[in-house]
């Protein structure tokens, strides 16, 4: 097939394919449509609240889905074996700031089951080779909620506060995260921790070696140890563009552990997301644990656009005297020397083209 | 060559601020002050374009990326939640979002409350956390009006010096919170333009603090 057949979106959702089943993902296929009541038990896992519903011909509200993890982990099996699927789905939801719903093209992967070290690394290193094959200038944002959540434990705030906290980080907001702080009464100590922890930002390797050296509680060390050995892992796959960055924050509710975030120059805005979410599947009744990322297609639509000319090699044209027989026979001969042909009427009009051809007229311009 | 930074900068007063603190960061661009028609300003030397853009629309601009930062009052960033990052406070146009009234009034909880503003998410936010029904009046200016006329109970408003709502009867009866401009920066930009941007949050926070 000619490659430029393909739009950018079409290409790069088949080689990401590609790349997924080369690492042993099995491909998985989720309905269009999902119980209404599934979206509602799970809102905040959700990047947008809002779910296009309607009721099906026996009257139970169902809905498009608006998400694939959560399809995928319902229907997970819960026999503590590990399960690598990777999907392509539409989703409908209303994107952040935008008015009515969108039907977006989604792309990823999810390991489920058991997470161990060896699973994560791969996952990881899976979400920065599929930015490689959109573009060579990637970032890939890393950060472990479990080195925040380990600080502000030792904190006696309650969720909401803590929610206010972590958006605050998710801006990189200093100013506010200090704010918030004095209102809150947060001890000096983890103020200047999580100031310290918000401003660390940069490659993987070099960043965690800087973040060790702060004063952090245990379970912050344990949540920067697995960072530390998710780094030589990618650093054995020979993967580059990382960063640790804890302003990737996701509601921790659902996520524990990595969670990560991809970028590619000329998109202004993430491309990919994804990050261990255990917590998701022990709320829905399941054993084990997953991580998983989706690439968001739909962000490539005016990326790396070809100019599409949609002309063709040659044209012909024909009019009320012309016999079918001609044309059928002058298109085919062009078809046979590889061209493409379009086939219209004479005062039709025309496309770019490259050659012109009137069956049975005698001078062909 | 390095890409230049696009600065969205909002028209009016505070947009004029906001230059002269990018001004004394190093980033001056005397053409930006020019009566004249031309809507982009670069400085080639220093890396950075400007542009002006109504002070509503600085979130929508560094939000979609055409601009890579912009200054944005927090009023706009509260009422928008933008997803961007929020790197410094600029110090400048500073006010407080507000719930005003008539001075005697107070809320007997009977009923909706009627609200008069140009904030309706600010609004809804403040009185669903304190599970107050509440009626929306969504106007475009001249707030204080509403109050007056008995189109609304209360309003929820910037006030800066709290002497337009003086001199019509009201007064403040709840802060909400602190308002000032903000330096905001696309997220994805940001990844690619770390250093450039960084070196101008540096330069101005020096600025703010001088």
């Amino acid at each position: 097939m000619n490659p430029a057949t393909l739009s950018t979106q079409e290409r790069i959702m088949f080689e990401l394919r590609e790349l997924y089943l080369d690492y042993g993902y099995r491909p998985y296929k989720v309905g269009k449509f999902e119980e209404y009541d599934l979206y509602m038990r799970n809102k905040k896992f959700l990047a947008s609240e809002q779910v296009l519903s309607f009721s099906d011909t026996n009257g139970r509200l169902k809905a498009l889905k608006p998400d694939v993890t959560l399809s995928i982990v319902k229907n997970a099996k819960d026999d503590g074996r590990v399960q690598k699927l990777c999907y392509t789905e539409t989703v409908y939801r209303v994107p952040r700031n935008a008015y009515g719903f969108r039907e977006i093209m989604q792309t990823g992967l999810e390991c489920i089951g058991r997470v161990d070290d060896y699973a994560a690394g791969e996952v990881l290193m899976l979400a920065a080779r599929s930015l490689g094959r959109i573009s060579e200038r990637y970032v890939l944002d890393v950060s472990n909620v479990g080195v925040l959540s380990g600080v502000l434990a030792e904190e006696p705030i309650g969720d909401a506060d803590s929610a206010r906290i972590l958006a605050a980080i998710g801006e990189k907001n200093l100013h506010g995260l200090g704010a918030i702080c004095g209102q809150l009464s947060v001890s000096q100590k983890t103020r200047e921790r999580l100031e310290a922890l918000v401003s660390a930002c940069g490659p993987l390797e070099q960043t965690l070696a800087r973040v060790a050296r702060l004063d952090l509680p245990q379970s912050s060390r344990e949540a920067l140890g697995e960072l530390r050995r998710m780094s030589d892992m990618l650093a054995a796959y020979g993967v580059k563009n990382v960063n640790l960055d804890f302003s990737v924050v996701n509601d921790m509710d659902y996520y524990n552990g990595l969670v990560f975030r991809g970028f590619v120059e000329g998109i202004p805005a993430g491309v990919l997301s994804g990050g261990r979410y255990d917590n998701l599947l022990s709320r829905m009744g399941k054993r084990g644990e997953a991580i998983g990322f989706a690439v968001y297609l739909d962000q490539l639509e005016r990326f790396m656009e070809q100019k599409a000319d949609f002309g063709t090699d040659a044209l012909v044209l024909y009019d009320d005297t012309t016999d079918p027989l001609e044309i059928v026979r002058a298109a085919e001969t062009l078809r046979a020397r590889g061209l493409s042909v379009r086939v219209q009427r004479e005062e039709e009009p025309r496309p770019p083209c490259r050659e012109v051809v009137r069956p049975g007229k005698e001078a062909n311009v | 060559m390095k890409r230049m930074i696009n600065v969205a900068l909002p028209k009016g007063r505070l947009g004029d601020k906001a230059y002269a603190l990018f001004a004394q960061a190093g980033y001056e661009c005397p053409e930006l002050l020019e009566e004249n028609r031309k809507l982009t300003f670069e400085n080639e030397r220093a890396g950075v374009r400007y542009f002006w853009v109504k002070p509503s629309d600085v979130a929508i601009y560094v939000e979609r990326g055409a601009a890579d930062v912009g200054v944005a009052g927090r009023d706009i960033l509260l009422e928008y939640a933008p997803d961007v990052y929020e790197l410094i406070d600029l110090g400048i146009g500073k006010c407080r979002m507000c719930v005003a009234g008539p001075s005697a009034f107070t809320d007997p909880h009977t009923g909706v409350l009627r609200v008069a503003t140009k904030f309706p998410n600010i609004a809804r936010k403040y009185y669903a956390a304190q599970s107050r029904e509440i009626d929306v009046i969504r106007l475009n200016g001249s707030i204080e009006l509403a109050p007056i006329l008995g189109l609304s109970d209360v309003i929820v408003d910037i006030v800066e010096t709290g002497k337009t709502l003086a001199e019509n009867g009201l007064s403040v009866l709840e802060e909400i919170e602190p308002v000032s401009a903000r330096l905001i920066a696309n997220k994805a930009h940001y990844k690619f333009m770390g250093e450039q941007i960084d070196a101008l949050r540096r330069g101005l926070s020096k600025a703010v603090q001088a």
